[in-house]
């Protein structure tokens, strides 16, 4: 697999083709399967994140400890904001039902993590369905997504432990936007720009759960990484060029989560889910989970 | 070298890679140490898990991969009614398994029990679902189980390696990587074989009837 994604996209461009063809093209030789096998792989998590999507927006979901669901529910039935009725809160919508059905023990994709999995699906089946793009386009669209993951993993972290929530929602808006710009029928350049437009509005994005739960804040921060996804690829749709590349915002991700403290690497012992609240609330659930 | 697929998966029953996937994955293994769902179980919490595992069904991703449910078996949140009524005798409890900067935050210890048969082993769950088993039976491995792996200590005795893998090649089983570790010569000689089939029960059974064969054991691979 590429260790750049600037090899990549100039490899894509000289051959005139697009990301997702040279990431399946590496992809089928570093693993010794066939293009075909590797789609049907993705064609099945495309599925399981469609069906995440559905269950979580029930909103009849609770997680495990009582903290979180039921609210992306809110944003199909509740009242209206100035997005109702346009991609964007239907991207919302999807991000915050994935995570519930996460948060509730149902089946998800973990892409790149169980603690970010909302992101990808919201960001690319809700442009998809929003626009009328084929699910094969879709599963392009992942292949771009694991490549960029790919990259994020070989050069900095996807690991809220390692690198804070930059690593896993942030990496999350990286992979959705670039891949989503390709969907959306943009260059590899330019899915490029996706990235690092994504990728620089997450820097030094802490992980602080409340308790250590993959529940509170990561539901709603897959909701607003998707929000930082979207204006990437807005921005980037639009022929807006960021001037770091994508390669070197992900090593700058990388190094800031190797100097984060370690109470901002998935602990529980600063940021959110240090506060006076936050304490409370971990003390409360944990102590109702012990008694279940 | 990393894969697409690795990125966009594993398809798992959430919340956690590490203390819901991964977990589910070391007791699956524990499960292939005594070749079915054992009778009596002890497991005991390390780290991380001890402190956040109820909260993210780690204590049923492991008693599920006992019961044989894969990560993505949603099962796995019903895992402890379940294994009542499969007459699987769970205990668990909290442990320190070492200092905090030696042993892996989530780490477990698995005593399984099956028709007469104890195996203990400790493994981590190391993020992404990915897993390593430290230590089987009090020996000490280093084995990930994305491969089809067969272990055995055997007594350092000339051409025990070249026995081996002629045995699997006659199976038509393809070694994938091998390594063989020992304490001190002509002391007891460690081999970790991956491989890339299963290999069948025969050829388990011929690797066992080895008079210099010690100790073997099969684990099928958890991933994937």
């Amino acid at each position: 697999m590429f260790t750049s994604l600037a090899s990549a996209i100039l490899e894509a461009e000289s051959r005139g083709l697009r990301l997702s063809e040279v990431a399946l093209e590496a992809e089928s030789l570093d693993q010794g399967r066939s293009v075909a096998d590797i789609r049907a792989a993705l064609a099945r998590a495309l599925a399981v994140m469609r069906e995440a999507v559905a269950r979580g927006a029930e909103g009849d979901l609770k997680s495990t400890s009582g903290l979180v669901g039921g609210d992306a529910a809110k944003l199909r039935h509740g009242p209206a904001g100035p997005m109702s009725g346009t991609p964007f809160r239907d991207v919302l919508m999807r991000a915050l039902a994935v995570q519930e059905v996460n948060a509730a023990m149902g089946v998800i994709v973990a892409a790149p993590t169980a603690g970010g999995a909302g992101v990808l699906p919201a960001v690319l089946t809700g442009l998809a369905d929003a626009r009328g793009i084929s699910d094969d386009r879709v599963i392009d669209a992942l292949a771009t997504a694991g490549l960029i993951g790919a990259v994020i993993a070989d050069r900095a972290s996807l690991s809220g432990a390692e690198g804070g929530c930059q690593a896993e929602t942030g990496a999350a808006a990286g992979m959705a936007a670039g891949a989503a710009v390709e969907m959306l029928g943009g260059s590899p350049a330019q899915c490029g720009h996706a990235v690092a437009l994504a990728q620089q509005g997450t820097l030094g994005l802490v992980c602080d759960p409340l308790g250590g739960l993959v529940e509170l804040p990561c539901v709603f921060r897959n909701a607003t990484g998707s929000a930082i996804a979207l204006a990437a690829i807005e921005m980037a749709l639009a022929g807006i060029e960021f001037a770091i590349p994508a390669d070197e915002v992900i090593d700058t991700m990388g190094q800031i989560g190797r100097e984060m403290d370690v109470r901002y690497r998935e602990t529980a012992g600063g940021g959110l889910a240090a506060t006076p609240t936050g304490r409370r609330l971990a003390k409360e659930r944990l102590y109702q989970l012990k008694r279940n | 070298m990393v894969s697409i697929l690795d990125i966009i998966g594993p398809v798992m029953v959430g919340p956690s890679s590490s203390h819901t996937a991964g977990a589910c994955r070391l007791g699956l293994i524990a499960r292939n140490l005594v070749g079915g769902t054992p009778q009596k179980a002890h497991i005991e919490l390390h780290g991380s898990f001890a402190r956040t595992g109820e909260g993210h069904g780690t204590d049923k991703a492991i008693v599920g991969g006992l019961l044989g449910f894969r990560p993505d078996d949603d099962r796995l949140r019903t895992a402890l009614d379940i294994a009542a009524g499969e007459a699987l005798d769970y205990t668990f409890a909290k442990t320190k398994l070492g200092e905090e900067n030696e042993v892996h935050p989530n780490s477990v210890r698995i005593t399984v029990e099956r028709d007469g048969r104890t195996s203990v082993m400790v493994g981590s769950s190391l993020g992404a679902g990915r897993i390593l088993v430290n230590e089987i039976d009090g020996y000490p491995v280093e084995v990930h189980a994305d491969l089809h792996t067969l272990l055995l200590v055997a007594e350092d005795t000339k051409g025990s390696i070249a026995r081996i893998t002629t045995l699997l090649a006659d199976d038509g089983v393809n070694i994938a990587t091998l390594r063989v570790s020992r304490r001190r010569r002509g002391g007891d000689a460690f081999m970790v074989i991956e491989v890339d089939e299963p290999p069948g029960d025969d050829v388990r059974d011929h690797i066992r009837a080895l008079p210099w064969v010690r100790w073997a054991r099969r684990l099928d691979k958890v991933t994937g």
